[in-house]
C-alpha cells in the first residue's frame, strides 16, 4: 500500500526522485552502522556470535526498511502523524497489559519476530505528531494558551507511559525532544523560563515520588565513589575504560576492560565506552564527527525544505538526534547520570535501530519530496 | 495570503530558533569533548592504572626453604616431594559438596575438616585452599582417579620440609609449622614473604635461621576478568631458595650421642676447644620433627607432652642441674689463682664417723670411709668432698662465682640463638641479697665448693667451661652455623699471642673478656688443675679409672659429678641404697666432663644422664666410646676444614 502511494506519484519521476536521494546521508549512516557491527563484534571478543550476528541481521533490514520508506511521500506522514500518535500511545498501553518484563521494567511487547519497545517508536511519533500539529497554527496563535495546553497534554501521556514502565531515560529523551519541537515552532522563551523554574520547585517532590534505584543512580553521579561496587561500578569502570584508551586507544579487540567483563551493558548503553576504549580520543572525535555531519546533513535537508512539516520535522528529529547523543555519551563519561539511553545506531537494540531508520527515512522523503508544498 | 505571510513569519521564527539550537549543541559538543580530553589525555596515566589493578591480579607462590646440612654436608633437613591437593574456589560451584566428595576419597578426619572451613572463611573468593599437605601416593592416585567429579580440586607436586634423621637432630634443627599471625607480625622477613601455607621455623635452627632460610616468595602476575577467573598469565617472577646452611655438628657423632642416651634422660655435648664449633648436642628422649611440619595430631602430640623424661626440653641448654664435683676443677683453679691454696695444701677426710662441721652443721664426704689426707691433685681424682668444703670456704662464694662466671657458667653458652636456652645460676653473696633478698651463709659457700646449693648449670655450659679450661685457659666463641671468619689457624696465633701479654693486676678482678682473650693469670695453676683430671681418669683410684683408654691416642682427662636431687638424711645415710632401690625421681644425676686428646686438647664434652646414678658408674663409661668416635673423625674434620677455607 506504501510503496504503491509512492510509485503511483505523478509530479515525480522514478529518475528525479533518484537524483533527489540523499546520498551522504546514506553513505554516513552506513559508515556508522558497520563501526556498530563492529563494536558490538568486539563485544564479544572477536567472535561472531549471537549479538553480532543480530546486531548485523537488525542494520541490514532497518537499513533497507530505511531506503524503501525513504519513496513514501512526506505527505502521507503528514496525513498520518496523528494516526501514528495514536499507534504509539496505544502500544505503550499494551506494554501495560501484555508487556515482557526483564530486570524489573516492562517495557517490551512479543512480536514473535522481535521484541518491540514501543516507547522507542514513540521518539519520532511525537516529532511527527508535533510537526503536523504546529504545521497549521498560526504564528500569533502559537502563544495562546489553547494550542500551548494541547502539546503539552499530547506530551504527557507517552512520557506519563514510560515513566510508570519504569525507563526514566526514555521518557526525558521523548520529553526533550518534543520540547525541542515546541522551541524550535516558536514558543515565547519566557514559557521555558517559568516551566524551568516551576520543575526547580517540585524538584523535591518528584525525588520523592523516584524508585529507589533512580534516586540512588543520581546521588551516585554526583559521587560515584559513594558504593563502587554498587550503583557507582558502571560509571568509575566506564571512565576507566575510557581514560585508559589514551589518545589512539587499546586497538580493536584489545579493550581490556571490556573483554575481561569490567564493563556493564556493554552492547547496549556503554558502546561508546568500548569503542572509545578501543579506538580513544581519535576514535571518539571521529565517531562523533560522523554524528556531527548526520545532523548538519539532516538539518541541511530541512532547512530546504518547502513546508513548515518537513522543516520542523527535519529539525525536530536532528534535536533529538543530538540529544539522544549527548545523553547517551554524557552518561558514560560521567557527566551526566545514568539514565539508560542508546546511542543511535551504534547500541545494540531492535527498537532504537528501527526508531531511528523510520525516523531518517521521513527525513529523505522530505529530501526527496522537498518540493512537496503539503495542504493542509 | 494571510497565510502566507504567517507561514513566512513562522519560517523566519524557526531559522531563528534553529540557531540558536544549533549553537547550543555546538557547546554541548564542546562540554563532551573536553570531557573526552581531560579522561583521555589529561588523566590517561591514572585511569591506566586504574585498568591495570582491575585486570592484573599477583599471586604469591612460596618459597623453598635453604637445606640444612651438617658440617661434612650430611642433608639433615631436607626438602621433599610431597603430594596435595588444592581446591581452587573460583571453580567450586558447591562447596560442601566439594568436601564431602573429597572426604570419601582422601579420608579427612573430622578436626582437619573443621580446619578447612574456618581457612575458608578467611580465604578471598579467588584463594586457593590446601586442603591436605600430605596425602599418600595411594590417595593422590585415588584422587587423580575420580577428579572429574571435583569442579576445583587441584592435585599438586609440592615440596615439604623433611627431617631424614628424624629424632636424632631435633633438639638442634628443631622444625617447621604454618605461620601463625604471631609469627607474621614478629618477623619482618616472614611478613614480606608470606604466602598461605607458608611453613617457617618454629624452634631450633629452623627458629633462629629462619630470616636466611625461608627465601623469597615468586609472583604470578594474571589478567583476571571482572568476576576474578584468571584469564592469562603476565608475568611470573620465579621464587627463590632460601640460603643453604652449614652447621657444625656432625651427625655420625650427633647419631652415637643419642644412640647411648637411649631410653634414659639426658644430654651430651662435644665442642671443638679451639673454635667453638659445638660437634654434638644431644639430648634424650627425642620426638619426631617430621610430625610437626603438616600439623601434629592431637594423640602424637599428647604423647610427646606426656612423657615423664620430657622429650620437648632441649636438655643440653635448657635443663638446669647442679654441676656437683664437675665443678671442682674450677674451685681448685678459684683457689689457685687468688693464692688461697698451693699445691702443699692438704685436708683429712675421715669418713663419715668424723664429718667437716661448721656452725654445728654436718657436711659428709660422699666415700663412707674416707679419703684420709687428700692434696689437691688427689681431691680432685678422687673426687673428695671434705677437702673443696674446706677450699670453699678459704675461698668465699664470691671469688668462687667469679672465676665461674669467667669460664662459661651463668650466662647463656650460644646467646640469643635458641629461645630456649637458659643461663643457669652462680650464686654470689650479691646474687642472693638481690635474688632472695636474704643474706649469705657461709655453710651455703662449702656447699657450693661441691656443686650443690644454688649452683645451676646447663650442660652445654659445663662443656663450654671444659672446653676452656683444656684450651690453656682462653675465650671462645661457641657457635653451631659453620663460620668462615672463624679459622683455627687464626684462634691459634692468637692464643700464643695472649699466652705471651703480660698480665694485668686486674686480671682478677670482676671484668668483661673479649674472645680469645686469656682468662687466668698463671698458667702453671691450669696445668695443675687439668693435670688432676688426667689422673682421675687414667690413674688409680682416679673416679673414672675404669672408663679410660688405654690407647694413648684415645686417653682422655675428665671429671666425673654426681649431683644430689635432693637432700641426703642420716637415714639414707646409713641405709645406703642401690640405685635402682631408690625411687627414679630420688636418683641422683650423673654428670661427666671431659677433653681429649691428653696431650693436644682438641674437643672438650660434658655428660648428663638425668637420676642416673653414680657419674663414675653412668656417665663415664659413654665418655669412652664417644672419645674414640670423635677422634676417629678428627682427620676426617680437619681435611673439611681445610677445604672449606680453601673454597673460601
Amino acid at each position: 500500500m506504501i510503496l504503491s502511494t509512492s510509485l503511483n506519484s505523478t509530479n515525480y519521476s522514478f529518475i528525479d526522485k533518484l537524483k533527489a536521494v540523499d546520498y551522504f546521508l546514506i553513505i554516513i549512516v552506513s559508515i556508522i552502522g558497520s563501526m556498530s557491527v563492529f563494536s558490538i563484534y568486539s563485544t564479544e571478543s572477536g567472535n561472531f556470535s549471537f549479538y553480532t550476528k543480530n546486531h548485523l541481521t537488525r542494520f541490514l533490514v532497518f537499513f533497507s526498511m530505511f531506503l524503501v520508506l525513504s519513496f513514501v511521500r512526506v505527505s502521507f506522514w503528514f496525513r498520518q502523524a496523528y494516526i501514528f500518535y495514536i499507534i504509539g500511545i496505544l502500544l505503550l498501553l499494551l506494554v501495560i497489559f501484555f508487556g515482557i518484563s526483564a530486570s524489573g521494567s516492562k517495557r517490551w511487547i512479543n512480536l514473535f519476530i522481535m521484541n518491540l519497545q514501543p516507547s522507542e517508536l514513540m521518539k519520532i511519533s511525537i516529532i511527527v505528531c508535533f510537526a503536523r500539529y504546529y504545521h497549521r497554527i498560526q504564528s500569533s496563535d502559537i502563544q495562546s494558551y489553547k494550542y500551548l495546553l494541547q502539546p503539552i497534554i499530547l506530551l504527557l501521556i507517552p512520557c506519563y507511559l514510560v515513566i510508570i514502565q519504569p525507563d526514566l531515560g526514555t521518557a526525558i529523551l521523548i520529553a526533550g525532544s518534543g520540547l525541542a519541537i515546541i522551541w524550535l515552532a516558536g514558543l515565547n522563551l519566557k514559557y521555558f523560563i517559568y516551566s524551568g523554574l516551576i520543575l526547580l520547585v517540585s524538584l523535591p517532590f518528584v525525588i520523592s515520588i523516584l524508585k529507589p534505584y533512580q534516586k540512588s543512580r543520581i546521588l551516585t553521579f554526583f559521587n560515584p565513589d559513594r558504593d563502587p561496587l554498587g550503583a557507582g561500578y558502571q560509571i568509575i569502570q566506564s571512565k576507566i575504560a575510557i581514560g585508559s584508551g589514551g589518545l589512539l586507544g587499546k586497538g580493536f579487540l584489545q579493550g581490556t576492560q571490556s573483554y575481561l567483563e569490567f564493563l556493564p551493558e556493554k552492547h547496549t548503553d556503554f558502546i561508546f565506552t568500548l569503542f572509545s576504549e578501543e579506538f580513544g580520543f581519535v576514535g571518539s572525535m571521529i565517531l562523533i564527527l560522523l554524528y556531527a555531519l548526520l545532523i548538519y546533513r539532516i538539518i541541511m535537508i530541512g532547512f530546504f525544505s518547502r513546508s513548515f512539516f518537513a522543516k520542523l520535522y527535519c529539525f525536530g528529529f536532528a534535536s533529538a538526534l543530538f540529544l539522544y547523543i549527548f545523553v547517551n555519551i554524557a552518561m558514560v563519561v560521567g557527566l551526566l547520570p545514568i539514565v539508560g539511553a542508546p546511542l543511535p545506531i551504534m547500541s545494540y537494540g531492535g527498537s532504537s535501530m528501527l526508531s531511528i531508520m523510520l525516523g531518517l527515512s521521513i527525513v529523505m522523503s522530505c529530501k526527496i519530496y522537498s518540493r512537496d508544498p503539503i495542504g493542509s | 495570503m494571510i497565510k502566507k505571510t504567517g507561514n513566512l513569519n513562522k519560517n523566519k521564527i524557526i531559522s531563528r530558533r534553529l540557531f540558536v539550537l544549533i549553537g547550543l549543541k555546538i557547546g554541548l559538543i564542546g562540554i563532551v569533548t573536553s570531557r573526552l580530553y581531560n579522561l583521555q589525555i589529561s588523566e590517561k596515566q591514572k585511569y591506566e592504572v586504574l585498568s591495570d589493578k582491575n585486570r592484573i591480579r599477583e599471586w604469591k607462590t612460596p618459597p623453598q626453604r635453604g637445606i640444612i646440612t651438617d658440617y661434612f654436608n650430611n642433608v639433615i633437613a631436607d626438602n621433599q616431594r610431597v603430594y596435595q591437593v588444592h581446591l581452587s574456589l573460583e571453580e567450586v560451584s558447591n562447596f560442601n559438596n566439594s568436601i564431602f566428595k573429597l572426604k570419601n576419597i582422601i579420608s579427612l578426619k573430622e578436626d582437619e575438616i573443621k580446619k578447612i572451613y574456618e581457612k575458608k572463611e578467611k580465604s578471598k573468593p579467588w584463594d586457593t585452599l590446601i586442603i591436605s599437605e600430605n596425602l599418600s601416593w595411594k590417595e593422590f592416585s585415588k584422587l587423580n582417579l575420580y577428579l572429574h567429579e571435583l569442579d576445583g580440586a587441584k592435585p599438586v607436586l609440592s615440596t615439604s620440609r623433611y627431617y631424614p634423621y628424624s629424632d636424632d637432630l631435633v633438639h638442634v634443627v628443631g622444625y617447621v609449622g604454618d605461620a601463625t599471625s604471631q609469627d607474621i607480625q614478629n618477623k619482618k622477613k616472614i611478613e614480606q614473604n608470606f604466602v598461605p601455607g607458608l611453613k617457617v621455623g618454629k624452634i631450633g635452627i629452623e627458629n633462629s635461621k629462619d630470616a636466611d632460610l625461608i627465601g623469597n616468595h615468586g609472583t604470578k602476575r594474571y589478567e583476571v576478568n571482572a568476576s576474578g577467573k584468571k584469564i592469562s598469565e603476565i608475568s611470573y617472577k620465579q621464587e627463590t631458595q632460601g640460603e643453604n646452611l652449614r652447621t657444625t655438628i656432625d651427625l655420625e657423632i650427633q647419631q652415637l650421642a643419642q644412640e647411648l642416651l637411649k631410653n634414659q634422660a639426658g644430654s651430651i655435648c662435644v665442642m671443638d676447644i679451639y673454635t667453638g664449633e659445638v660437634i654434638t648436642m644431644a639430648s634424650s628422649p627425642t620426638y619426631d620433627p617430621n610430625k610437626f611440619t603438616h600439623g601434629i595430631s592431637t594423640k602424637d602430640w599428647n604423647e610427646i607432652k606426656n612423657n615423664k623424661l620430657r622429650p620437648l626440653l632441649n636438655k643440653s641448654l635448657a635443663g638446669l642441674y647442679s654441676p656437683g664435683s664437675t665443678i671442682k676443677p674450677l674451685v681448685a683453679l678459684a683457689a689457685l689463682e687468688y693464692g688461697i691454696i698451693d699445691t702443699k695444701f692438704k685436708v683429712n677426710c675421715k669418713g663419715h664417723e668424723h664429718p667437716y662441721e661448721l656452725y654445728g652443721e654436718k657436711y659428709h664426704c660422699w666415700k663412707k670411709n674416707g679419703h684420709g689426707w687428700m692434696s689437691m691433685r688427689n681431691a680432685i681424682k678422687q673426687s673428695c668432698d671434705i677437702y673443696f668444703y674446706e677450699v670453699a670456704r678459704l675461698l668465699g662464694v664470691d671469688k668462687l662465682s667469679l672465676i665461674a662466671k669467667r669460664y662459661g657458667l651463668g650466662s647463656k653458652v650460644l646467646e640469643d640463638f635458641f629461645s630456649e636456652e637458659k643461663k643457669g645460676i652462680v650464686p654470689s653473696t650479691k646474687w642472693k641479697k638481690q635474688v632472695l633478698e636474704q643474706s649469705w651463709y657461709l655453710g651455703e659457700t662449702v656447699i657450693t665448693g661441691i656443686g650443690q646449693g644454688y649452683i645451676q648449670t646447663t650442660p652445654l655450659q659445663l662443656c663450654l667451661m671444659t672446653a676452656q679450661l683444656a684450651n690453656g685457659g682462653f675465650k671462645i666463641k661457641p657457635n653451631l652455623i659453620y663460620d668462615k671468619e672463624i679459622d683455627l689457624d687464626i684462634i691459634k696465633s692468637k692464643f700464643e699471642s695472649e699466652k705471651n701479654k703480660s698480665v694485668s693486676q686486674n686480671i682478677l678482678k670482676d671484668h668483661k673478656f673479649k674472645y680469645y682473650e686469656r682468662l687466668y693469670r698463671n698458667p702453671n695453676n691450669l696445668k695443675l688443675v687439668l693435670d688432676a683430671m688426667y689422673g682421675s681418669t687414667n690413674e688409680q683410684f682416679g673416679t673414672s679409672f675404669r672408663s679410660r683408654h688405654t690407647e694413648d691416642k684415645y686417653k682422655f682427662a675428665g671429671k666425673t659429678g654426681t649431683s644430689q636431687v635432693k637432700r641426703i638424711t642420716d637415714q639414707d645415710r646409713e641405709l645406703d641404697l642401690d640405685l635402682e632401690e631408690i625411687e627414679y625421681k630420688s636418683r641422683d644425676h650423673a654428670l661427666f666432663i671431659a677433653f681429649a686428646p691428653y696431650d693436644k686438647p682438641r674437643y672438650s664434652l660434658s655428660i648428663l644422664i638425668e637420676h642416673g646414678g653414680s657419674g663414675s658408674k653412668a656417665a663415664a663409661p659413654l665418655a669412652k666410646k664417644l672419645i674414640k668416635k670423635i677422634l676417629d673423625r678428627h682427620e676426617l674434620r680437619e681435611k673439611i676444614r681445610k677445604d672449606l677455607k680453601n673454597i673460601a
